[in-house]
């Protein structure tokens, strides 16, 4: 074996350099760190985000948590209806989410799955607190001390936090309420539901739970531990005042949780609205992706939506199909001017390269209305045609407001983008090479396309990624132009983010649409080689 | 250095404790609504009058109304609120309501009552649609029509069916490229009576008669998103006739002298109104509701009336409401809470819109693309 080289210091002398390397990488490193940061910050965590929107659904379990416990086990095929303790634990979850303010969030998610229970929601919302007033007027009834919220919290707080909240001081906010773990054994579903009721008077409402009687829920489930089981014994209480209840609840009358939520709202006798809510209550969705590709999720599996309601499949097809027109029509257009411009002395060309700069001058929607002035039926256009006897006043051209519209308009906007480009590489190819063609016989036609066009084409490339990729993603031109027949995929998937506030479906049509261009890209690679584009140069 | 940390400490208590002083009410406000001549009508009859009384006050407008819900809930997730004060339609007041992204107020403890001592909740009656709606003005969503088209000859529009009547009034339409009061139109046109529209159009025969009816007219309709189109397409005779918010149309008839009309059939009433967003720092709510409180009395909405008719929500405002501020005529003939305009109004059901605005939508822009 060679004798290893070795470095003044004594090491390998392999090592030594790597070392040198590692620094200099490190360095590289380090220059490039705020920039990479920046764009970590500002750009692939926000879109990771959005994008993750496209599968989330946690609210359903978030919102009411018992019900989907408790609806797991329900078979739509054999009752139409959940049973008792379903509606019983909707009331608890309902009560929660009411005074959170969320359960109207739920009724819209659900919404989006089956038109009419975002109504359902808000309703109810209106008379879920007095559900199980039943329980509380016996309990009350019974012994006027459990209207007294000190009994509550004395039976369900944990001593430490009894101690704590002796202690405080009154600055801040209320130490947090904990629950005693003699409640949780002794009366398991009375120790859930006051933890919620405690946690929400706290931090939602701000106000302490030893000052507020518990909700109507939170007597109905000390009813049902009461009645359960043998009469619990929790040392903090006087033994008498649970061993009188237990022995009154036997008696007490029921509160019937499913008739009280069919008289709030007939709908949840409505056997679709509990499917739907089953369906739906994993915590991460394939419905956006469905409904993006016009099916959905049912309770009876994946189907299509009905025929009159499809449209993104026809969106996302009609936005390719328009792009690549656009790509094409800049090319036809563009590559002339290229030509000029390269091939111009130098004074013409440049006042030739600010005319094409100008429109990157002028404010976008600017020039989309310029064009909606020049085309429409009464426009600029149209009243030439008129005059110049071409066309007659009762058939007047509709080049606007349509896919026409959208086309003209965007290949105007995106021209620059595939002159620019083009221009570069133009730029570089020697003139002498079409000369040394000619003088070796080719004609005018041989000499440009075997000799001139091969070269340019990394121009064409990287204009035509360049127009493509832009307008796949446009959305003002084609709303102001478009009419119906002219817009594309991210006209709904703007509405779906600022008006329908369908966050999901509108991350999940933005993820096909990225994932659809970055396949063409991949495509576009493979087929022509990313190395043959060229910006410049 | 414990010199330089007392100092520190001392700086930073006496700045706790003018903030503390200060924080009786902010200085500046971001104020959000429409643009254009509403905004500018809120400005002239608010805003101006309230800067003048408070000469430290700041305050922005900020154009952002038609997707103040989206932002709204965007803010509220990423826990920033820079909005103060946020102008909505009722429809948006009660969304954001129910998601708990407005804030509920007491309409008689926060605002002002009428000069004669009518409490706010009896004054704006029923304008108040939501706990945290602020009701500020009554608009219409209604039709309007070319007087100079040739092809009619002579017939005039009389009613809301002249929308679908392309035998007699021929010519291109101009409507709003959602369901909402196209379906409504449509249905009314049909033979379905006022109070049992959104009764039919729950049902899917309903809802395909609706559309067998803008069938008809789907070909010769041009389909806006933004009011300004609308006006702009009847100005230029791209359309003969078609819907917008009455408040443009009057300036497009009075103030700029086009050759239009007012068809006020079954006009749509919608109410717009302010939020407060939920969640403000006491400081800043207490401007915004000191703003809120001047902004709405029975004087500031009757004036408001003056740059744009739009009927005050106020029912003791509607007999203070008098001349357009420059032009110097009578607004009340241009209300449409007038009751000659007025005559045949339909009321939007919102939460049915609710529930319904979704799947409708969906179909709507389904049969458009077809």
């Amino acid at each position: 074996m060679a004798e290893q080289m070795m470095a003044a210091d004594g090491r390998t002398l392999k090592s030594s350099l790597n070392r040198a390397l590692r620094r200099q990488k490190l360095r590289a490193m380090l220059l490039i760190a705020p920039l990479l940061l920046f764009i970590m910050l500002t750009f692939v965590i926000p879109i990771g985000q959005m994008l993750f929107r496209s599968v989330e659904n946690q609210i359903v379990g978030n919102t009411i948590p018992r019900t989907v416990q408790e609806l797991a086990s329900w078979d739509a095929s054999i009752d139409p209806l959940p049973h008792e303790a379903v509606y019983a634990a909707f009331a608890k979850d309902m009560a929660i989410a009411v005074e959170e303010r969320r359960h109207t969030r739920l009724g819209s998610r659900l919404n989006y799955e089956l038109a009419g229970i975002s109504s359902q929601f808000r309703r109810s919302g209106r008379d879920v607190s007095d559900m199980g007033a039943v329980y509380t007027e016996q309990f009350v009834a019974l012994d006027p001390v459990w209207e007294d919220p000190a009994t509550w919290t004395t039976l369900m707080a944990d001593p430490d936090w009894i101690a704590e909240l002796a202690a405080w001081d009154g600055d801040g906010a209320e130490p947090a309420f904990v629950v005693s773990e003699a409640a949780q054994d002794a009366l398991p579903q009375t120790a859930d539901i006051y933890s919620d009721f405690a946690r929400v008077t706290q931090e939602t409402n701000n106000r302490s739970p030893t000052t507020v009687q518990p909700w109507n829920v939170v007597y109905a489930a000390l009813y049902e531990d009461l009645t359960t089981g043998p009469a619990p014994q929790i040392d903090s209480v006087p033994a008498e005042l649970l061993q009188d209840a237990a022995t009154a609840a036997q008696g007490f009358a029921t509160e019937d949780f499913r008739a009280a939520f069919l008289d709030s709202s007939n709908g949840w006798g409505d056997t679709r609205i509990w499917q739907t809510i089953q369906t739906f209550s994993a915590p991460y969705t394939a419905g956006y992706f469905l409904n993006s590709i016009d099916m959905q999720m049912t309770p009876d599996g994946v189907v299509m939506v009905p025929e009159n309601q499809q449209i993104y499949v026809k969106l996302f097809i009609r936005t390719l199909i328009m792009s690549l027109t656009i790509m094409g029509a800049c090319i036809l257009l563009g590559y002339p001017v290229a030509w000029m411009l390269a091939n111009l002395p130098s004074r013409q060309a440049n006042l030739m390269l600010i005319l094409v700069l100008l429109p990157f001058w002028t404010s976008l929607l600017v020039r989309t209305s310029a064009w909606k002035v020049l085309l429409q039926q009464q426009g600029v256009i149209n009243d030439l045609l008129v005059w110049i006897g071409l066309v007659s006043d009762a058939n007047r051209l509709t080049m606007i407001n349509n896919a026409t519209g959208t086309v003209i308009a965007m290949t105007h906007i995106l021209l620059p983008f595939m002159i620019l480009p083009l221009y570069s590489v133009m730029k570089t190819i020697p003139p002498s090479y079409l000369r040394a063609a000619k003088s070796l016989g080719a004609t005018n036609w041989t000499a440009f396309w075997r000799v001139y066009f091969p070269q340019s084409v990394p121009g064409i490339g990287a204009g035509s990624i360049l127009v493509f990729i832009l307008s796949i993603g446009y959305y003002i031109t084609p709303e102001i132009v478009g009419g119906t027949s002219g817009i594309f995929i991210s006209n709904r998937i703007a509405y779906h983010i600022s008006s329908s506030l369908n966050w999901g479906l509108a991350a999940a049509l933005g993820t096909i649409l990225l994932v659809v261009v970055m396949a063409l890209y991949w495509a576009y690679d493979r087929i022509v080689g990313i190395d043959n584009v060229k910006l410049g140069g | 250095m414990k010199l330089t940390k007392a100092m520190m400490a001392t700086t930073a208590l006496t700045l706790a404790g003018t903030t503390a002083f200060a924080q009786d009410m902010a200085d500046d406000m971001t104020i959000v609504s429409w643009g254009g001549a509403y905004q500018a009508s809120q400005d002239n009859a608010y805003l101006q009058p309230y800067l003048a009384d408070n000469p430290d006050v700041s305050a922005v407008w900020d154009e952002s109304s038609n997707e103040a819900v989206a932002m709204l809930r965007a803010m509220d997730e990423a826990n920033n609120l820079t909005w103060d004060l946020v102008d909505v339609t009722a429809a948006d007041a009660m969304r954001l309501c129910d998601e708990g992204l407005a804030m509920e107020i007491d309409h008689d403890a926060l605002l002002a009552a009428a000069p004669d001592g009518t409490s706010a909740t009896e004054d704006f009656g029923d304008m108040i649609i939501s706990s945290c709606f602020i009701p500020q003005i009554a608009y219409s969503t209604t039709n309007a029509y070319r007087t100079d088209v040739a092809a009619w000859d002579g017939a005039i529009p009389e009613d809301i069916c002249a929308l679908f009547d392309l035998e007699t009034f021929p010519g291109t339409r101009t409507l709003e490229r959602r369901p909402l009061n196209n379906m409504e139109w449509a249905l009314i046109c049909d033979g379905v009576a006022f109070e049992d529209v959104y009764d039919t159009l729950e049902t899917p025969e309903g809802q395909d008669r609706a559309f067998a009816k803008l069938d008809t007219i789907k070909g010769d309709t041009i389909w806006w998103t933004s009011a300004a189109e609308s006006i702009q397409s009847i100005a230029d005779g791209e359309a003969v006739m078609g819907s917008s918010y009455n408040g443009r149309f009057f300036s497009a008839i009075v103030e700029q002298n086009q050759p239009l009309e007012m068809l006020w059939d079954a006009q749509v009433y919608d109410l717009d109104g302010w939020i407060i967003p939920a969640g403000l720092p006491e400081d800043r709510l207490n401007r915004v509701l000191d703003f809120v409180f001047f902004a709405t009395d029975t004087q500031r909405l009757a004036d408001q009336a003056a740059y744009i008719s739009y009927g005050p929500a106020r029912m003791s405002s509607a007999p203070l409401v008098s001349t357009h501020a420059e032009l110097g005529i009578e607004m009340a003939p241009h209300m449409p809470t007038n009751p000659d305009n007025a005559s045949n109004a339909f009321v939007q059901n919102y939460e049915w819109w609710a529930d319904y605005r979704d799947d409708l939508d969906a179909r709507f822009q389904s049969w458009l693309a077809q």
